[in-house]
């Protein structure tokens, strides 16, 4: 059972509590783009079999969205962090690349 | 190899067993071949077999990583049907399921295809809708499906309740010929023919690269050494994104898992298949008398095989609100398979970024079912690199230009 802690209640949640939103840090491209630039926000995922940066929202309660990172294959969570940025904060990529020395990166 | 007959048991029965051949060849690896197919599931083994059988290519070689079958082939519900809603749909899934029909004969062996007939619980008015416009397109695609009332459903299965505390059952979507087949055999039954033709299946040999030079596939690097390759098929089901990434290139494509369990055996109570989704259940009853009964998908990426618990509740709760007479009945196992879904719910069956290498992948929910209509359009694709008219509709740039073929409304499956 995967329990994730919302990071604007402190609650520690688990997933009956939350709902997935998907991969995060989405760059949603405006007018006059491109149709791949569409295609790619729309429907191209990074589906990584190791650590991935997802979506969620605590739906039972809080009720606010947040970002989480999370192994895809043992389902350990690295850590939990605000929605508010455009990508994941620099000491929860450090606690990452200790957990997985051969991590390639974010992106 | 040596044919599956009566005669054969009888001559077997005569000297104790100790005649049996094995029923395919484990070679080492050769240094090249015409065609690697990645993944010896049912879809790696179908596109094999009728790369050798409707266009004569049998220096194929069928790589597996783990075990032959091991994969969604063995962790499905073995559900067979065709009653999609799109037409490009309907069509690879009526091809499957008619090619089914006569499976054991072409392979000579027992897939123990069950025709018994599938049954869509409506539900709600909106699937009377759904399922009325499904069984009207279906009429006009040759697929044979049809409407039924409530009192022909309880005829076909007598231990439903129609009256359920949540949702009635006010009616439902049926196909006669749709049913089950036996999930393992179809993967050994195909891998037993293409041994036959002279093709090499490699279990325990996983791909750890993929070669090209100049935009055209050269080969793979794998665990038991590097293998020359002309043209290279991809069907790995839920890692195809790990695959791609190694040829470079990207799929609109996630993986998530999907749970099955099956109960005790108990005494026929079921002959038919029904699947009943506004509560997110579906069941069959197997030869050996377990019920088998799917379930839902993790709503979040994962490939852990396992799935989340709450959907186990989530759809024992839906069966027993539909057939309150198994509410005493205990779960013997429960595992999960890694699905890999598309933005549309539709396959791809496509040629790739990179030159002579070819995906099939993205069946999701529903692979088990398309196996042989899915070999036969991605080896009319190998084969002359262009896809065939089943195949046509389901390559990876529809996403760019906006041809979906939407069955994540349409179909009603569970997803």
């Amino acid at each position: 059972m995967l329990i994730l802690e919302c990071p604007c209640c402190g609650v520690k949640a688990e997933e009956t509590e939350l709902s997935p939103g998907g991969e995060a840090h989405l760059k949603r491209f405006g007018p006059g783009s491109t149709d791949e630039d569409f295609e790619t926000y729309m429907f191209a995922r990074q589906n990584p079999k190791g650590v991935h940066f997802e979506r969620w929202r605590h739906a039972y309660g809080c009720g606010k969205w947040f970002l989480a990172a999370r192994c895809t294959a043992t389902l350990e969570v690295f850590g939990t962090y605000p929605a508010q940025t455009t990508e994941p904060p620099a000491e929860l990529i450090a606690k990452i690349k200790a957990r997985r020395p051969d991590w390639k990166g974010w992106k | 190899m040596r044919r599956y007959s009566v005669f054969a048991i009888a001559r077997e029965a005569l000297r104790f067993h100790s005649g049996w051949e094995k029923a395919w060849r484990s070679p080492e690896p050769k240094k090249q071949y015409d065609v690697i197919i990645v993944g010896a599931g049912g879809h790696g083994l179908a596109t094999a077999y009728y790369l050798g059988k409707n266009f004569g290519i049998t220096n194929v070689a069928v790589i597996e990583k783990g075990w032959l079958g091991g994969g969604n082939t063995g962790r499905n519900t073995t559900i067979i049907r065709s009653n999609y809603l799109q037409d490009p749909s309907s069509a690879i899934f009526e091809k499957a399921r008619a090619l089914y029909e006569t499976l054991s004969q072409d392979l000579n062996y027992n897939i123990m295809f069950s025709p018994r007939g599938l049954l869509m619980l409506a539900q709600t008015h909106h699937e009377v809708r759904g399922y009325k416009r499904t069984v009207h397109a279906n009429q006009l695609q040759g697929v044979a499906t049809e409407w039924v009332t409530p009192e022909q459903v309880k005829k076909l299965v007598p231990m439903i309740n129609l009256h359920g505390p949540r949702y009635p059952v006010l009616g439902g979507q049926y196909q006669a010929r749709g049913g089950t087949a036996r999930h393992d055999a179809v993967a050994w039954g195909y891998a037993r023919a293409c041994s036959d033709m002279g093709m090499d299946i490699i279990q325990n040999c996983e791909v750890t690269a993929v070669r090209s030079a100049n935009g055209v596939v050269t080969g793979v690097e794998t665990t038991r050494g590097e293998i020359g390759c002309k043209k290279l098929g991809i069907v790995v089901a839920g890692h195809s994104g790990v695959l791609a990434e190694m040829a470079g290139f990207r799929l609109p494509i996630e993986s998530i898992a999907l749970q099955a369990l099956v109960s005790e055996p108990i005494k026929p109570c079921i002959d038919i298949v029904v699947m009943a989704n506004t509560v997110h259940g579906y069941i069959s009853q197997s030869d050996k008398g377990e019920l088998v009964i799917g379930g839902g998908t993790d709503g979040f990426n994962n490939y852990t095989q396992r799935g989340s618990f709450h959907h186990i509740e989530e759809t024992l709760r839906a069966l027993v609100e539909t057939f309150p007479v198994i509410s005493r009945l205990k779960m013997l196992r429960q595992w999960g398979g890694i699905v890999d879904m598309t933005g549309d719910r539709s396959p791809l069956i496509s040629k790739t970024p990179l030159g002579n290498c070819f995906i099939n992948c993205g069946w999701g929910t529903g692979g088990f079912k398309a196996i042989p209509g899915s070999g036969w359009a991605m080896a009319e694709l190998v084969a002359k690199g262009e896809p065939g008219p089943l195949a046509a509709e389901f390559d990876m740039w529809r996403f760019k230009e906006g041809r979906f073929i939407d069955e994540s409304v349409a179909a009603g499956v569970a997803h």
